[in-house]
């Protein structure tokens, strides 16, 4: 029995049905995200988890209790929204405390745990302060140490990370995602970042259109996507026409190739190829299945990976290769070949 | 529940608000006996004190608006440019009137400005008036400045002095060519609440004997039964046209900002 | 944010100030000096010297009874008008009203709150008035004779009601932006932290909004103890409030002291200026948390 269960979700809002027979399992302890772009239902499924919606059919379990009919006040469910939304008029430990303090717990309890979250959010000296005295990322920290003070059975963050800018997104997210292995506390996160998604989670769930197009860790989504929505939502990615050939064989710009997987098509259909750029490598390769001439088309250096545009077998590729002091990177218009394996194709379905 | 609640607050106060409106009006309508009639309405708009006093006021009002574009737009426009470090003690000032009660400043204008001080304004019909009207913009001083202070910020002040400086302008032109007609919509909006504000003012004119419509206001109110709520009608109609218009010159500019 | 540009470095006769000169000289001469003159008037003999005798004049019966009527007519409209403008803009913002109610209610406040003076007193006598619409609606419909229950609307409360109805849309206009204001996320952050509606309302939702409150009802006083116009329409010169008081002095020296009446009007400005600054202190306090 898992310990969080949405099943057979369903929301309507007017005639726009935004969440479709949605289902998910979480285990305890369990970091899972939703990940989508905007208007997916991603943040509709985390408001119904919450209590702000009510669900039009469908029903929510945490830890074998029944709380689809529950208030949001009534779930003990901690929650970090995107605009930080800390009490302007409360100090920063009068934040903390306002759970505790809701549920009648004594001053002097409170007091200690207080203390406790913000020495886990690294604040320790800043009980004193206002929110409006604080950085974007101090005030996000302070709302995840509100959320946990009342010990909530789940954690749901909504794209909490999206106010902030670049450099203190990725510290803090290292730093949820310690305090939430610490904790051991099962977490569901909305984003519509896809490095957020992949980085952190146990488990992935990419939604679209109010349905979950497909729900795994995030090796498994990024490397054997599904769908065609899902491979071309999480990383970047090359495609090419395949002709097919037999149960299992395809020719990919004239040449031959034999899949690690049969395809579901029938012979002489055009199937979508999908290749990752880290799978494509430049100049002749030994062992490789396929070698195509190729025309260099734009060349971007990134620091420690170059990601490298050329044209070949009809369509432009993208391909990444690290950055080596020895080999400086190709030069535009220069005519060269790339290679490719037939293990790293991916057949997209539809 | 807690629409039924909302429901009731709201209606209970529009009751409120409405039955004033609906009691002045019914009542205006009660002069001949036994049927409704405009003849309140006839008497008053018969009454050449009525026209008098109304243009009277109309006039005071156009010079309040001269006065307070000519004091607020370029202090407004300066502060802005080039004198940051006075904003404080500007802004204390403009917000004075709200502050002082208007019978405290024109108590403090009649003692001032009697014929025996240096400026005798109150010795002659045309000095009082200009005194009345100095007092009317001073009234109106922080609904301008706000206004056009509003205006102002934004557009680019500085580039667009740069730019008529370079092209030769001096600052007449800047101030009458470029400014004004970029803060217009502000200065329109300000003008209106200026004009409803004047037309309706009654402390001052009283206290500085001038034949203006609030005291006219006051005095027939004092002697008639009819009229009075007539005017109360007429005067809220003025109020509500000087609101609407208003409230178009910022529909306006906003509509011109988001097609910029 | 650019540095400026150091070209300022030779310290010239500060001529931009003259850019400010002709406001600086007009609110000087028609709003400071004359202001000036009534304070030090409030500690001047006739002739002249210094004396602190007006301010110990002012402890008479009548002018006492005046301010104190003033102090209760200027509280008890500001704190109605705050709580029934409050109450209809919390239901527009938040009672589910229909969105159609908010534009013309806001629009309706701005003319009412500008909609003060003789004619807001005559609209009043020909409602509630000793003939008024309601008054006799209620003699001939239901037999109630208002007067007989001790209502007169020229009286203090009958002065109360008519100021009601300026101060309350003054309080709708301040108060629904602050209402706007509150973010839906903290009811949210409340409601999942286990709080309940009450408990937002009063550890969140109304500390956020005291000072606005607290500060519009300042403003709000500053404006019914200043207010002249209605008052005298409504009941002539023989109320007992200061500014009718002062009105009369100036008209006619009723104390028989010029001096006395600049006290009486030093003392208005006291109170008026207390109110407001308690306001704009109010008001930054509030704008600094909401950033």
């Amino acid at each position: 029995m898992s310990f969080l269960s949405l099943s057979h979700l369903e929301k309507t809002f007017g005639t726009n049905r935004v969440v479709k027979d949605f289902n998910l399992s979480v285990e305890k302890g369990e970091f899972i995200s939703l990940l989508g772009p905007s208007g997916c239902g991603k943040t509709t499924v985390l408001r119904m988890v919450a209590g702000f919606e009510t669900p039009t059919s469908g029903g929510i379990v945490i830890d074998g209790q029944e709380v689809t009919g529950l208030k949001p006040n009534q779930r003990n469910i901690g929650m970090m929204f995107q605009a930080y939304a800390l009490f302007p008029n409360m100090t920063v430990a009068e934040n903390v405390a306002f759970g505790l303090k809701v549920k009648g717990v004594a001053k002097d309890k409170r007091d200690a745990r207080v203390e406790e979250m913000l020495r886990l959010i690294g604040l320790p000296e800043m009980g004193g302060r206002y929110p409006f005295q604080l950085s974007g990322g101090q005030q996000q920290r302070v709302a995840l140490a509100r959320a946990l003070a009342p010990s909530p059975r789940v954690l749901l963050l909504d794209e909490p990370l999206s106010a902030l800018d670049a450099k203190v997104r990725v510290s803090l997210r290292n730093e949820i995602r310690e305090i939430q292995r610490e904790l051991g506390i099962t977490t569901i996160f909305v984003t519509h970042d896809q490095e957020e998604a992949l980085s952190m989670s146990d488990r992935v769930v990419v939604m679209n259109g109010g349905i979950a197009e497909q729900v795994g860790a995030p090796f498994e989504v990024y490397n054997r996507p599904s769908t065609r929505f899902v491979a071309t939502f999480v990383g970047t990615l090359n495609v090419f026409d395949g002709a097919v050939t037999g149960p299992q064989s395809v020719t990919l710009a004239g040449v031959p190739v034999t899949l690690a997987e049969p395809v579901e098509a029938s012979k002489g259909a055009t199937v979508a190829l999908a290749l990752r750029p880290e799978a494509v490598q430049l100049g002749r390769v030994e062992g490789a299945d396929v070698v195509l001439p190729a025309t260099i088309e734009s060349v971007e250096f990134l620091g420690s990976i170059i990601r490298v545009r050329a044209r070949a077998g009809g369509s432009v590729v993208a391909l990444d290769t690290f950055n080596r002091m020895d080999a400086p990177p190709p030069a535009i218009g220069a005519e060269t070949e790339v290679s490719l394996h037939a293990r790293d194709l991916i057949v997209l379905a539809g | 529940m807690m629409r039924v609640v909302a429901w009731g607050v709201f209606l209970l106060g529009c009751l409120f608000f409405l039955l004033p409106l609906v009691g002045m009006t019914e009542f205006s309508l009660k002069m001949r006996r036994g049927v409704y009639s405009f003849d309140a309405y006839a008497a008053v708009f018969g009454d050449p004190a009525f026209w008098a006093t109304f243009g009277y006021s109309l006039a005071l009002a156009a010079a309040t608006i001269v006065v307070g574009v000519v004091l607020v737009v370029p202090t407004a426009y300066w502060v802005r440019l080039r004198l940051p470090q006075a904003r404080p003690f500007v802004e204390f000032i403009t917000l004075l009137p709200l502050v002082i009660p208007a019978i405290v400043i024109v108590f403090g204008y009649i003692r001032m400005y009697n014929t025996s001080s240096f400026l005798p304004l109150t010795g002659s019909a045309l000095g009082t008036d200009i005194l009345l009207t100095m007092g009317y913009a001073t009234l109106a001083l922080p609904y301008m400045y706000r206004s056009v202070d509003t205006g102002l910020r934004t557009i680019d002040v500085g580039t667009l002095t740069e730019a008529a400086q370079s092209l030769g302008a001096g600052w007449v032109t800047i101030l009458a060519r470029i400014i004004l007609p970029n803060v217009m919509v502000a200065v329109l909006s300000g003008a209106f609440l200026t004009l409803a504000i004047v037309l309706g003012e009654f402390t001052m004119a009283a206290l500085l004997n001038r034949p203006a419509f609030g005291p006219y206001m006051q005095l027939l109110g004092a002697n008639r039964a009819y009229e009075p709520p007539a005017l109360a009608v007429i005067a809220f109609a003025i109020t509500w046209g000087c609101m609407g218009l208003m409230q178009l010159a910022t529909r306006f500019a906003k509509h011109e900002r988001a097609k910029a | 944010m650019p540095t400026e540009p150091i070209r300022r470095a030779p310290r010239r006769f500060p001529l931009h100030w003259l850019g400010i000169l002709p406001f600086a000289i007009f609110a000087t001469l028609f709003l400071i000096l004359p202001t000036m003159r009534i304070v030090l008037g409030a500690f001047q003999t006739p002739d002249g010297g210094f004396t602190l005798q007006n301010m110990l004049d002012l402890n008479t019966d009548s002018i006492r009874a005046a301010y104190w009527t003033s102090i209760k007519l200027s509280f008890y409209t500001a704190a109605l008008g705050c709580a029934v403008g409050f109450a209809m803009a919390a239901a527009v913002v938040f009672g589910g009203l229909p969105k159609g109610v908010r534009s013309p209610l806001l629009t309706f406040s701005g003319v009412a709150s500008n909609f003060a003076g003789v004619p807001l007193a005559f609209a009043f006598i020909a409602t509630i008035g000793p003939v008024g619409l309601i008054t006799v609606w209620l003699r001939t419909e239901f037999g109630i004779n208002l007067r007989a229950y001790g209502f007169n609307l020229l009286s203090f409360w009958g002065l109360v009601i008519t100021y009601l109805f300026f101060q309350i849309p003054l309080m709708i206009l301040i108060i629904t932006p602050a209402l706007d204001g509150l973010k839906r996320e903290w009811r949210e952050a409340a409601a999942v932290l286990g709080a309940t509606g009450v408990q937002y309302w009063r550890m969140v939702a109304l500390p956020i909004l005291f000072p606005s409150i607290l500060g519009t009802f300042a403003l709000l006083f500053a404006n019914a103890f200043g207010a002249v116009a209605t008052a005298f329409a409504l009941t002539g010169p023989q109320l007992n409030i200061v500014p009718i008081k002062l009105f009369a002095q100036i008209r006619g020296d009723v104390l028989g002291n010029p001096n006395l009446g600049y006290a009486l009007a030093f003392g208005m400005i006291l109170i008026t200026a207390g109110a407001n600054l308690l306001y704009i202190w109010l008001r930054v306090r509030s704008e600094r948390w909401l950033k």
